[in-house]
């Protein structure tokens, strides 16, 4: 099956492991992946400023590079949300653009979403020995309804300890823009949600959209420098975790 | 109180809540205790989504035809013998009361609680006039009794009052010597508001709902103060905001399945009053007079409009009972009486964007309040389309803002200028990184330095991506992966 992959500008700028690691995940699932050159950013983190229409030329970027593709998937939750949903509000008043953002619309999907919903799997095969505990972004869950995919695939990984996170579904403080806008708030927040995964006792906290991890990481990083949390929590997208093998 | 009690900067309010964390604190002990009651209750409910979707339908359904409801409801309330005025501003609803007192030569009321009285500045009008103010909610009363001290939530607008706090406050003021036992505090006030519902001749009130199909009111309270101030005096003005109408009993019925559950997580509240007219001949209880004041006050501006599915707002709080952000930042931060996420809706729609401009930005746009939201307001694309219009219409953002977002999307839409420029700028991270993160010293940079004051920061990589993924394919073309 051909998949096109949008990997995210946030991945493709500061976690180039993280995009190879959902490429050989599809790979290894028997998907003949092709990742379009021309592919930059999906546009949201200007539009969720309230610069829609600034942000019109990424998106119809994204639109032309996965014009011939069946299937598109995505390495990031609210970029997928943004595909599935913004693009169409945003791009209404373009007939001929509108009728292109529906196709993308219709065939965009989260990464975890596509293994279980359209590839059916929910082992991987993956084997992964340690404790991890997981966070459900708010995009993922909530826009897009993605709730049980992730967990039905890190239940079937060999040897991981899950952990349940307290309040898995709040937000872990990022929202885009929201993170330079209001710095101070966004980071009580990441800092209740980056002590709540200390919490669980595990070692290894993971989640299906980067920004959000690069966040908590961010916060877990430097709480184990101030010495407010015990251990290096490692954070991983769940990617990596099903591409252990 | 006006709807703007504190002008100050979004951030200066903020840093203020932020400095206090025994106010955070509080809150954030309130949210989970209403996290943990509505959840059980609502699992109660299986059918709860269905219920939701038949209240927003509802909701739409009488704003749609509001003139029509609103004629009926007007209509039916008279028939029952009540007086009902139309005030088209604040000043029309304040002045209409003011002129029933002066009528009543009333020197003393009573209040119930209610937030559109406080949107119109009741209070400060009456007390303008001379008029003895008595709020009689506990919770309102604390407050008034705290020299007024702003609400922090709609529901419990006290909800930042330690009871160490109320108990200073009660002993301060009013030469309370007992604990802070809740129970005996509330003895207290008992006795004192229990004076004043007996001599007051006025009683003001809001009103939850208006049934148009009876031309009835509604009070919801879990004090059974809203009754006294119903009751007792012989008086009574209900202050209605004008799209709180439902068609009839039936969808009454739906709207207090919601309202109760998702407001404190209760399956009903301690009192429930539906009021039709006043006393009849003969009857016990009820005022001789009654006075609906019905506001618009900016409504009919948004009726219609892009941000109309505000108006199905029932104020039950449970928005702000689960916001992350008024978790951290709590009800003051937004200077409005209107606060959490129907605030940063309501209060631009209702004061303009000059003076509240900064709350649709405060918020992550996780989505959470609407999964809450028993009517099932989409608020965070409620908050997006306020940024498209203060970032498109006004010049409230900083004027850099626009420009620096251009260059970057046309960066972020064009592959070779988006890997020229990571590139230069991969280059530069590295020169000054330590161990692959920013240096803390970095938190003075402007737009990235507030990530770096509290959290790492790593840094780009030379070789992004697209350039691993391409040397991985053409290796794997040669068979060498
Ligand atoms: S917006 Fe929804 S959740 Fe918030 S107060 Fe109004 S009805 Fe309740």
């Amino acid at each position: 099956m051909k998949v096109h992959f949008f990997t995210q500008c946030l991945i493709d700028m500061f976690y180039p492991h993280v995009g190879m690691a959902g490429v050989q995940v599809l790979e290894h699932l028997g998907c003949d992946v092709v990742v379009p050159k021309k592919q930059v950013c999906c546009g949201q983190m200007f539009s969720n400023s309230g610069y829609a229409a600034t942000a019109k030329d990424a998106m119809k970027n994204t639109i032309e590079c996965f014009e011939d593709a069946d299937y598109v998937v995505s390495m990031s939750g609210s970029c997928a949300f943004a595909m599935k949903d913004e693009y169409k509000d945003i791009l209404k008043d373009e007939p001929a653009w509108l009728a292109r953002a529906n196709n993308l619309s219709a065939k965009i999907y989260e990464f975890t979403e596509f293994i279980v919903d359209v590839l059916g799997v929910t082992d991987v095969g993956a084997t992964f020995n340690d404790s991890v505990t997981y966070h459900t972004s708010c995009h993922v869950t909530r826009l897009l309804g993605i709730k049980e995919q992730p967990f039905k695939l890190l239940t079937n990984i060999r040897g991981l300890d899950y952990r349940k996170l307290d309040r898995m579904d709040r937000c872990c403080g990022f929202g885009g823009t929201f993170s330079i806008k209001n710095p101070d708030i966004s980071a009580a927040m990441t800092k209740e949600k980056a002590l709540n995964i200390a919490a669980t006792g595990a070692n290894v906290v993971a989640g299906a959209d980067q920004a959000c991890l690069m966040s908590i990481e961010g916060m877990l990083d430097r709480l184990y420098k101030t010495g407010e949390i015990d251990r290096r929590i490692k954070v991983m997208h769940i990617a990596e975790l099903l591409n252990c093998r | 109180m006006s709807i703007l009690y504190d002008e100050r900067p979004f951030h200066t309010r903020v840093k203020d809540v932020m400095d206090n964390q025994f106010k955070v604190k509080a809150i954030q002990k309130a949210q989970d205790v209403f996290y943990t009651k509505r959840k059980a209750l609502v699992e109660q409910v299986p059918a709860w989504e269905e219920f939701r979707t038949e209240a927003a339908a509802l909701r739409d359904h009488t704003l749609r035809n509001l003139d029509y409801y609103l004629n009926m409801f007007a209509e039916n309330a008279e028939k029952a013998g009540a007086h009902v005025f139309f005030a088209n501003s604040d000043k029309e609803a304040t002045d209409y009361a003011l002129e029933v007192l002066r009528q009543k030569e009333a020197k003393m009321i009573v209040k119930s609680k209610s937030l559109l009285t406080e949107e119109i500045s009741l209070n400060e009008e009456l007390i303008k006039a001379g008029i003895n103010v008595n709020e009689t909610d506990l919770a309102e009363f604390i407050l008034q009794t705290d020299d007024w001290n702003p609400p922090s939530h709609i529901v419990v607008p006290a909800l930042h009052l330690e009871r160490s706090k109320i108990r200073e406050v009660f002993h301060d003021k009013l030469g309370y010597e007992g604990t802070e036992n809740p129970e005996e505090m509330t003895r207290f006030v008992r006795k004192f508001i229990r004076k004043r519902f007996l001599t007051a001749n006025v009683g003001f009130t809001g009103c939850n709902f208006g049934v148009a199909e009876t031309g009835s009111i509604t009070i919801v309270s879990n004090e059974g103060n809203g009754r006294m101030s119903s009751s007792i005096p012989r008086t009574q003005i209900a202050v209605m905001g004008m799209e709180r109408l439902v068609p009839d009993l039936a969808s009454l019925d739906v709207m207090m399945e919601l309202l109760v559950r998702s407001s404190v997580g209760a399956k009903i509240s301690n009192y429930f009053s539906l009021i039709t007219g006043p006393a009849k001949p003969g009857e016990a209880d009820g005022p001789e007079d009654l006075h609906i004041i019905i506001v618009n006050n900016g409504r009919t501006n948004v009726l219609g409009g892009e941000f109309n599915s505000m108006l199905r707002c029932i104020h039950c709080g449970a928005c702000m009972n689960i916001c992350p952000v008024y978790r951290h930042i709590t009800g003051h931060a937004y200077g409005s009486i209107y606060p959490g996420p129907m605030g940063a809706v309501l209060t631009p729609l209702l004061v303009g964007y000059e003076k509240a401009g900064a709350l649709p930005y405060a918020s992550t746009l996780c989505g959470e309040c609407w999964e809450h939201c028993p009517v099932k307001i989409p608020i965070h694309e409620l908050l997006l389309k306020h940024r498209e219009n203060i970032a498109e219409h006004t010049n409230v953002r900083p004027a850099i803002e626009k420009p620096i977002f251009k260059t970057a999307a046309t960066m972020f839409a064009n592959s070779f200028l988006y890997d020229m420029g990571t590139k230069a700028a991969a280059v530069g991270m590295k020169a000054v990184a330590k161990d692959d993160a920013m240096p803390e010293w970095m938190k003075v940079l402007p737009v990235a330095g507030g990530w770096i004051k509290s959290k790492d920061m790593g840094t780009m990589k030379l070789h992004k991506f697209r350039d691993v993924y391409a040397k991985y394919e053409k290796n794997k073309k040669k068979g060498t992966f």
